[in-house]
C-alpha cells in the first residue's frame, strides 16, 4: 500500500506546483492594427533596469527620468535644437529683473480628463520641498525664492515663491537671476501631478493604475515590475496631432549583451543613449558597418582629488598627474566611442561657451615639471615615494580606466598607484567622507549651463564637492555668476572661475562623454540631445 | 511521527532567530548606507529619511521593530523602489521563480536519473563514456556561460527560441535548460556511482540470476535505492532553484526573484534583503524538513521518533 501512495503523492505534487505555474503568458489583443485599419505605430525599446520610481518629485536616476519625462509634461521643454520652448505654458513672461516668471498655462487636459491648472505645478513642487516628503532631488528647486529655507525646515510654505494667480497663471519669483530656469522647468522634478488625484492617493505612482495620471505625449499604459512599461498615445494630449507613436514597449533588461542580440534580432528597434548602451565589444562592429552614431553629451568623466589626503594635496603634483594621462590613447584603446579628452572642467556640449583647453593631453615634460616642483615642496627625493589610490566603484569599465591611467603614471612619472574598488553604495559614502586620494565620477548635466559643473566647488561644505577645496577668489566669483544679469558678463565669470580651478586641479578632467546609439532603418528621428535624453513625442516608425 | 515533526518545527523557529539576527547585523556592520546618491541632499532630508524608515532609531530598537515585523511576516516597504511594499515584490516575483525552477528540476533530476542510470548499466563502456563525458561537462561549463551560447545559438543565430523575456512556455525553455544542466551533469554522476555499488550487491546479483532483465532489475529493485543520495540533494536544489539563479534571470531578462538577492544587497536596500533572506530561509528549512519525511517513506529503515532511540 505504502508503494503505490508514494508515487501518487510525487504526482499530486508536481501537479500542484504546475498548477501554480506562471508562464507570463501574453493576455494583451493583437495592438498592430488600430480601429481605422491602418498599422500602428509601435516602437521597441529597452531600460537597464526597473525604475526606481515614476513619482517625478521622488525620481533621482536617469531610468526614472526617461520614463517619467515622456508620460508627463512640464511648463517648458527642451526641443530638438536643445533649446528650451514653451510645453505645458503657452507663454513666458519675465521681469526686468530676471526674478518673476509668469507662465501661462496653454489649455490642456489630464489623462483623466481633469484640466491641468497652475495648482497642479504648484501642488508638485512645494510637495517635493515639504522636508516631510524627503525628496532625495528637492535641491533642483532651490532656485525658486525660499525654496532652500522651507526645504531644511527653517522656513514656511507660505515664504515659497510659488504663486497660484488663476487656474492658468502661475506666477515664479526666483531668488537669484537664473538663466536656465527655463531648462529647470523641463526637468522631471517641476513636472506637474494631479493634485486632485494624488491628495486622495499617496500611493498613487506605485503602478499603471487609474490614479496614474499623465499630462505628456504619452499615458502609462502597463508596468509589470522589473519585466516591461508600456506607453500608449495620449488621446486627452493637447499637442497630439504631433505625436506619432501608438505604442511604446519598453522591455527592462540587464544585460547589454541580450539587449545587443534582441537588436540584431529586430525584437527592439534601437539601443543607446537613455535606451540601453551598446554593449563595449559590439562598438567596433556597429563602427565598421557605418551604423554607429556619435553625438556630444553633456557629461564629463573626472578624477576628483581629496585635497587634504598626503600628497595630493600639493597643488603641483596634482597638475603632474593631470597632464600625464594620455586621454586620446585612453579613448583609442579601452573607450572606443569616439569621446573627447577632457582638457578643462565643461563639456563642450554646453552651448554658448567657449570650452577650453587648459593644458596639453599627454604633456609628459610638463608634467615631471611640475611633479619636480612639487616634490621639492614636500621634500620628496624619490619619485617612488609617493603612494598614490584611486578609487573607483566596481565596475569592469572604471577598472580598465583606472589601469590604463594607474600604468601610464607609473611608467612615467615613476610614482606608486595603487586601484581601490568597493560597492557603489560604499563608494559613495567614502567620497563623502574623504577617504580617498583620486575617486572617479561622471558628472551629468540636468541643465544645459557651464554652472552644473562649476558650482560643487563654490566651498568645501558644499555637499557634491567631495574635495575639501576652496578657493577665495572662486568663491567670489560664483557670488557675482548667480547675482548676474548680463549673459555676456556672467559667461566672463564662469570662464574666470574654471581658469582658478584648473590651475589648482580640485578634478583632474579625463574625457567628455559621447552618447552613442545604433537604430533600425525604420525609426525616424530618434535621437538624443545634448542632455542625453529622447524625447519620444517626435519619434515616428516608418515600416 | 507528529512529534518528529513538532519538533523539527521548533528547530525551525530557532533557526529562523539565529539567521534573522545575524543577518541583521551583518547587515549594520557592512559599510555604505541605503540612501547614499551621487548628488547630495540636505541634512535635514536625510534625516527625514532614516525617521521614516526607523533608521534614527538605536540599534536595540530597530532589531526589535525587525524581530516583530518579520513575525507578522510583513518587511515594509523598500527603501530603493519608492511606494513598492518588500511583500508585493516577493509575491509579484517569486511565482516566476517557481516555475522556472520547477521546470529546472524536473528537467535535471529526469535527465540526471536516466543518464545515471544508463551509465551503470553500461559500465565502461561507450555509453558510460559519453554520458560521463557529458555529465562532467555540464558541472563544469558556468550557468551563464551555458546561457550565453544558449542564447546566441539557438535563439539569435537558428531562431528556434526567443531571445529573453518572460511571455509564454517558449520562453522558459532556454533558461530552464542553463539552470538545469549543472544540476543535471550532478545528478547523473550520484546515479551512476550509487547505481554501481547496488549492482555489487547480493539483492541485484540475485535478481539477475533469477533471470529479470537489465531494465526490470532496475527499475523494481536497485533503482529505489540508489536514489536514496539524489533525494538528500534534492532540498537544497529545490531551494536553490525555485527561488531563482541570478545570473540566468540577468541574462534572458526575467522578472524574478533572483536579482533581488544580489541587487538589495548592493543598494543596501535594507527592507528587501531582510524579506528576500527570511523568505529564502524558510523554503530551505521546510524543502529539508519534506525530504527528512520523504526518506521515511523511501527508505524503511530510517524511523522518524523523534530523535528517541528506538
Amino acid at each position: 500500500m505504502k508503494k503505490r501512495l508514494l508515487p501518487l503523492l510525487l504526482l499530486v505534487l508536481i501537479m500542484s506546483v504546475l498548477a501554480a505555474c506562471n508562464f507570463g503568458g501574453d493576455s494583451k489583443e493583437d495592438s498592430s492594427k488600430k480601429e481605422s485599419g491602418e498599422k500602428a505605430q509601435e516602437l521597441n525599446v529597452s531600460i537597464m533596469s526597473e525604475p526606481p520610481t515614476l513619482n517625478p518629485q521622488m525620481a533621482t536616476d536617469a531610468t526614472s527620468g526617461t520614463v517619467i519625462k515622456n508620460v508627463f509634461e512640464g511648463l517648458t521643454r527642451v526641443g530638438k535644437d536643445g533649446k528650451p520652448e514653451n510645453a505645458a505654458a503657452e507663454d513666458v513672461q519675465v521681469s526686468d529683473d530676471k526674478l518673476t516668471y509668469t507662465f501661462k498655462l496653454r489649455d490642456a487636459k489630464w489623462s483623466n480628463g481633469d484640466a491641468v491648472v497652475a495648482e497642479d505645478f504648484a501642488y508638485a513642487w512645494k510637495w517635493a520641498l515639504d522636508p516631510k516628503n524627503a525628496s532625495e532631488y528637492s535641491s533642483i528647486l532651490y532656485a525658486i525664492r525660499g525654496a532652500q529655507d522651507f526645504n531644511e525646515g527653517k522656513g514656511k510654505v507660505e515664504d515659497v515663491g510659488i504663486e497660484v494667480v488663476d487656474d492658468k497663471t502661475l506666477k515664479v519669483t526666483l531668488t537669484n537671476p537664473t538663466p536656465y530656469f527655463l531648462e529647470l522647468t523641463a526637468f522631471y522634478t517641476y513636472m506637474p501631478v494631479n493634485h486632485k488625484v494624488v491628495e486622495k492617493n499617496d500611493k498613487w505612482f506605485a503602478d499603471a493604475s487609474a490614479d496614474f495620471v499623465t499630462n505628456g505625449a504619452f499615458e502609462l499604459s502597463e508596468w509589470k515590475h522589473n519585466d516591461k512599461i508600456v506607453l500608449a498615445k495620449s488621446d486627452s494630449y493637447w499637442d497630439k496631432d504631433n505625436v506619432s507613436l501608438d505604442n511604446v514597449n519598453i522591455q527592462m533588461i540587464e544585460s547589454q549583451a541580450t539587449a545587443n542580440r534582441m537588436f540584431t534580432n529586430g525584437d527592439i528597434d534601437f539601443i543607446g543613449g537613455d535606451f540601453q548602451a551598446i554593449p563595449l565589444d559590439a562598438i567596433e562592429g556597429y563602427k565598421k558597418d557605418k551604423s554607429l552614431q556619435v553625438k556630444d553629451f553633456a557629461a564629463e568623466y573626472w578624477y576628483k582629488v581629496n585635497t587634504t589626503a598626503k600628497y595630493v594635496d600639493n597643488a603641483n603634483i596634482r597638475k603632474a598627474l593631470a597632464l600625464s594621462i594620455n586621454r586620446q590613447g585612453l579613448i583609442d584603446n579601452v573607450l572606443k566611442a569616439d569621446q573627447k579628452p577632457a582638457l578643462g572642467m565643461v563639456p563642450p556640449a554646453i552651448q554658448n561657451y567657449d570650452e577650453k583647453a587648459y593644458f596639453k593631453d599627454n604633456d609628459i615634460e610638463g608634467a615631471k615639471k611640475a611633479l619636480a616642483e612639487g616634490m621639492k615642496e614636500l621634500g620628496i627625493k624619490d619619485a617612488k615615494d609617493i603612494k598614490i589610490g584611486i578609487s573607483i566603484n566596481t565596475s569592469e569599465a572604471h577598472a580598465a580606466i583606472a589601469q590604463y591611467i594607474q600604468e601610464g603614471w607609473h611608467k612615467n612619472l615613476g610614482i606608486e598607484v595603487a586601484i581601490d574598488n568597493s560597492e557603489w553604495q560604499v563608494y559613495l559614502d567614502k567620497l563623502s567622507a574623504k577617504e580617498y586620494d583620486l575617486g572617479r565620477q561622471g558628472w551629468i548635466a540636468d541643465f544645459n549651463d557651464p554652472y552644473t559643473f562649476l558650482e560643487m566647488f563654490t566651498s568645501a561644505d558644499n555637499g557634491n564637492n567631495d574635495t575639501g577645496w576652496e578657493d577665495p577668489e572662486y568663491k567670489k566669483l560664483m557670488g557675482k555668476i548667480v547675482k548676474e544679469t548680463d549673459t555676456e558678463k556672467r559667461l566672463a565669470y564662469l570662464q574666470q572661475a574654471e581658469d582658478i580651478a584648473m590651475k589648482q586641479f580640485p578634478v583632474i578632467p579625463v574625457y567628455y562623454y559621447t552618447t552613442t546609439y545604433v537604430k533600425k532603418d525604420y525609426v525616424k528621428n530618434m535621437d538624443p540631445n545634448l542632455m542625453g535624453f529622447i524625447d519620444l513625442k517626435w519619434v515616428s516608425v516608418e515600416k | 511521527m507528529l512529534k518528529y515533526i513538532l519538533k523539527r518545527f521548533v528547530y525551525i523557529f530557532i533557526a529562523l532567530f539565529l539567521i534573522i539576527t545575524i543577518t541583521f547585523f551583518l547587515m549594520r556592520l557592512a559599510p555604505g548606507s541605503p540612501f547614499a546618491s551621487e548628488k547630495s541632499f540636505p541634512p535635514e532630508i536625510e534625516a527625514q529619511l532614516n525617521a521614516e524608515y526607523g533608521l534614527d532609531n538605536p540599534w536595540y530598537i530597530q532589531y526589535k521593530d525587525y524581530l516583530i515585523s518579520t513575525a507578522q511576516l510583513d518587511f515594509g516597504e523598500s527603501m530603493k523602489y519608492k511606494g513598492r511594499s518588500t511583500n508585493d515584490m516577493i509575491a509579484e516575483s517569486f511565482p516566476i521563480s517557481l516555475t522556472l525552477g520547477v521546470e529546472a528540476m524536473i528537467l535535471a533530476v529526469g535527465l540526471g536519473v536516466l543518464f545515471g542510470s544508463v551509465a551503470a548499466l553500461y559500465h565502461n563502456r561507450g555509453v558510460d563514456y559519453v554520458v560521463t563525458t557529458i555529465a562532467v561537462l555540464g558541472i563544469s561549463v558556468p550557468s551563464f556561460i551555458l546561457a550565453g551560447l544558449l542564447q546566441y545559438f539557438l535563439g539569435l543565430k537558428l531562431q528556434l527560441f526567443p531571445i529573453s523575456g518572460w511571455n509564454g512556455f517558449i520562453y522558459s525553455i532556454l533558461p530552464a535548460t542553463a539552470i538545469a544542466v549543472t544540476h543535471m551533469g550532478f545528478i547523473a554522476k550520484l546515479v551512476r556511482s550509487s547505481m554501481l555499488e547496488q549492482n555489487n550487491s547480493e539483492y541485484v546479483k540475485m535478481a539477475r540470476s533469477k533471470g529479470l532483465s537489465k531494465w526490470g532489475v532496475l527499475f523494481k529493485h536497485s533503482l529505489r535505492n540508489a536514489l536514496l543520495p539524489v533525494v538528500t540533494y534534492l532540498a537544497p536544489l529545490f531551494a536553490g532553484v525555485i527561488t531563482g539563479s541570478f545570473i540566468v534571470e540577468q541574462i534572458f531578462a526575467i522578472p524574478g526573484l533572483g536579482k533581488y538577492f544580489v541587487t538589495s544587497i548592493t543598494n543596501r536596500d535594507y527592507t528587501v534583503i531582510m524579506g528576500t533572506t527570511v523568505f529564502y530561509s524558510i523554503i530551505l528549512l521546510l524543502a529539508v524538513l519534506i525530504v527528512d519525511i520523504l526518506y521515511g517513506f523511501i527508505d524503511p529503515r530510517i524511523k522518524l521518533r523523534g530523535g528517541k532511540k528506538a
